[in-house]
């Protein structure tokens, strides 16, 4: 907001500093014409970013809830994801970013905590974005404004309150379409992004326990992915868990499989397995049976070691 | 002090029946009064025949249950300065747009006329794959964007050719588009009529309706922030003010007094789909009032008519940084594209009737005529002219060559990405394979 002056954030709730307090204290410090509310509509919402952006300026867009994008898909696909293309280049709305919080939160059911990045990733022409903490947020969402291409950026709801770490002061950014390797290790490697590198965390440690030294990978960005920095880990290792909360079925886990059994076929030593949500809609009472936690990532280790021997 | 009297009045009457209805009577009247005394209470909060409400808004109170009933309300009337016949009509006055603007604007819908009837037949013979044609609606857009500013963003649906061909697109690049050829600034990748100019500010065209309305509206809150002369218009049909992204465009420009101008083309049909099955209201016209913008229904085929209402609602936008909504009506002569035959689902007398009778072009001629500033020889002329004009684009982009299959991968991103790098190296080597299949001969 600091640095670019076209740049306004706008979304339902946003003026008193959105449900999630992400906007506080904006309007009084840009000013109500730079942050401020939109009326209740999410196709309006994304629309409004598109044109907003197609004329030069940064249009920092918040869907209140990721399970409330739907209704803007139509905008991110068929408008966003094509503006550059369609018009040979001499339109485009880079300028947008449309940030959502996502992700399983303890008691949100069906419809507050859903993970689209699945639905979203399909998509040529926009750029998907998932921090794993606050550090890896700020750094990103910077990235992630400033990219010349439109970007969606998820935010883990869950980690609002509970992920605490020291977060620079300064002006930073981390470069997207990268994976961070947060923890090297010889004998499998674990993928994930978001709230579930906290769960990965939790097995990779129980693991270590057990004397498997797990490699963790968190992919930042889902689309364009970092094919050549989990090839590598994979080669590397042998053996691959991909881990997601949003259902298995079509799951971007599928894209990574699907390209790691290609690129690494040769040096796998065992099948590549997912560990994910299940089929069903989100559920609230039975939450904890449907999270793929680290005692489920945890046997799929075990087992993966075991088929590998 | 009226039960009293009646009370009185009843002591005089015969005392134990008068006494019952007496008693009746005060219980009555004591029961009115709590009533009022509970309500003037309640009054007292918010005033006594009126409710405040958030946003300090003033409701009035009334106590006959009235339900609107919208099919008792007078029809919106439209707007006109010109009869069918081109004559100024009582009570109008005649805008004197100019001599010269007058002759540019009609000489566009001569040279739009052509290329759409030439370009039409152009995909029945199989030379083009695809065309929309905007006869009927000459005035709606050609007269718009007349009266618009050249730096005004323009976003259309797909039936606004007139409005880029007014402000400069040549009948060379409107063909190349079609032909999707390599003088089509974007690379053939969509379907003919889908076309953009950033030099000309007119929006390139996507084929989901209606995605262009909340857009306009954050194009023009991006205007009205920089404090621009600039405003934008955008054109929407009948059918496409139906979907949600109307509704959310209208009231975002509403809600943040965007200077956006709302221009509807109500031209009868939605493909095959009459506004009789698409909305149940007074058009489109009242949702304008609704959402809070100033709005005007006009006579879309009067050429003056649709210049001063976008005149003044350009100026009414800018100076009072408000949405304004425009809905001309208007007639789809044409069939809804070429891959519409219109005759299976409305009559020939029909399409003859507004072509013949209530043509806009026509009715624009009769009114240069009458100010002596046009006769048979320029008309016969200026036909003979557009005609061959539109022809020699038709074939000299027929000539040209496609665009480069490398096209293909630029412009997803801003820089392609790593999977398109591969993606595009592969096909390199899958083209290189099989180099008969993939030539690109005409």
């Amino acid at each position: 907001m600091d640095t670019d002056e076209t740049a306004i954030l706008f979304g339902e709730d946003v003026g008193f500093g959105g449900v999630f307090r992400c906007s506080q204290d904006l309007q009084d410090q840009f000013g109500p014409h730079r942050v401020f509310n939109t009326p209740l509509s999410e196709n309006g919402i994304a629309g409004f970013a598109v044109g907003y952006a197609a004329t030069g300026g940064t249009a920092i867009a918040e869907i209140q809830f990721a399970d409330y994008i739907f209704p803007a898909m139509d905008q991110i696909v068929n408008e966003m994801a094509k503006f550059r293309y369609r018009s040979g280049n001499q339109w485009n709305c880079g300028g947008v970013t449309i940030r959502a919080p996502c992700g399983a939160v303890g008691h949100g059911g069906h419809y507050h905590s859903q993970s689209p990045e699945a639905y979203l990733a399909h998509t040529p022409g926009i750029v998907v974005v998932m921090p794993s903490g606050p550090k890896d947020a700020k750094g990103l969402l910077l990235s992630s404004i400033r990219s010349p291409d439109p970007v969606v950026f998820l935010e883990p709801k869950a980690l609002y309150r509970s992920s605490v770490e020291p977060v620079p002061d300064e002006d930073y950014e981390l470069p997207l379409g990268v994976a961070n390797v947060l923890h090297q290790g010889s004998d499998i490697t674990l993928i994930g992004w978001g709230g579930q590198l906290r769960l990965l965390e939790k097995a990779r440690l129980l693991a270590q326990k057990e004397g498997i030294h797990c490699e963790l990978i968190d992919l930042r960005t889902i689309l364009p992915w970092d094919v050549d920095t989990v090839t590598e880990s994979v080669i590397k290792t042998g053996k691959c868990i991909v881990s997601h909360e949003a259902p298995l079925t079509c799951g971007f886990g599928a894209e990574l499989v699907s390209t790691i059994q290609n690129e690494c076929f040769y040096s796998l030593e065992a099948p590549v397995m997912r560990v994910c949500g299940m089929d069903t809609p989100f559920p609230l009472v039975h939450e904890k049976y449907y999270i793929p936690n680290e005692l489920k990532i945890l046997d799929a280790i075990r087992d993966v070691m075991e088929k590998a021997k | 002090l009226t039960l009293r009297s009646q009370c009185l009045k009843d002591s005089k009457a015969s005392f134990p029946g008068a006494m019952a209805l007496s008693l009746t009577m005060l219980r009555g009247a004591m029961r009115h009064t709590n009533r009022a005394l509970a309500q003037a209470r309640r009054s007292f909060a918010t005033g006594n025949d009126f409710g405040v409400y958030t946003g300090n808004k003033k409701v009035p109170f009334v106590s006959d249950m009235e339900f609107v009933q919208p099919n008792t309300l007078p029809t919106y009337p439209a707007y006109r300065i010109m009869d069918d016949f081109g004559n100024i009509v009582d009570g109008a006055k005649d805008p004197e747009i100019g001599k010269e603007e007058c002759l540019k604007i009609y000489e566009t819908m001569i040279r739009l006329f052509h290329m759409d009837t030439v370009f039409y037949e152009a995909q029945r013979h199989g030379r083009i794959s695809f065309y929309m044609q905007n006869h009927g609606e000459e005035a709606c857009t050609i007269g718009s964007a007349a009266a618009l500013q050249p730096q005004d963003m323009i976003y259309g649906q797909y039936r606004e050719a007139g409005a880029l061909m007014y402000r400069g697109f040549s009948l060379q690049q409107f063909a190349d588009q079609c032909f999707s050829n390599n003088g089509d600034p974007a690379r053939g990748r969509q379907m003919p009529v889908h076309y953009g100019s950033a030099e000309l500010n007119f929006q390139t065209i996507s084929s989901p309706l209606t995605t262009q309305v909340p857009q306009a509206a954050g194009a023009a809150y991006a205007y009205k922030l920089a404090e621009e002369d600039r405003i934008v218009c955008v054109y929407f049909g009948d059918g496409a003010a139906s979907e949600g992204d109307f509704h959310a465009g209208m009231n975002f420009a509403a809600t943040l007094k965007a200077p956006c101008l709302f221009f509807c083309r109500n031209n009868g049909y939605a493909i095959s789909t009459p506004v009789t099955d698409q909305y149940a209201g007074d058009g489109i016209l009242p949702r304008g009032v609704a959402y809070g913008m100033p709005s005007i229904r006009i006579d879309g085929n009067d050429l003056l008519a649709v210049h001063e209402a976008t005149t003044e609602a350009r100026r009414m936008a800018l100076e009072e940084q408000t949405p304004v909504l425009i809905e001309a009506m208007t007639y789809r002569v044409g069939h809804h594209s070429t891959s519409d035959d219109s005759t299976r689902y409305r009559g020939t007398d029909e399409i003859q009737d507004w072509s013949k009778n209530r043509n806009p072009v026509t009715r624009f001629r009769h009114y240069l005529e009458r100010k002596g500033w046009w006769d048979e020889a320029q008309e016969e002329a200026i036909q003979a002219k557009e005609r061959a004009d539109v022809l020699t684009a038709l074939t000299t982009a027929e000539q040209k060559e496609k665009p480069s299959v490398d096209d293909l991968f630029q412009d997803v991103y801003d820089t392609p990405t790593p999977n398109l790098e591969r993606q595009w190296s592969e096909l390199q080597e899958h083209i290189a394979k099989y180099p008969e299949h993939y030539n690109s001969a005409h």
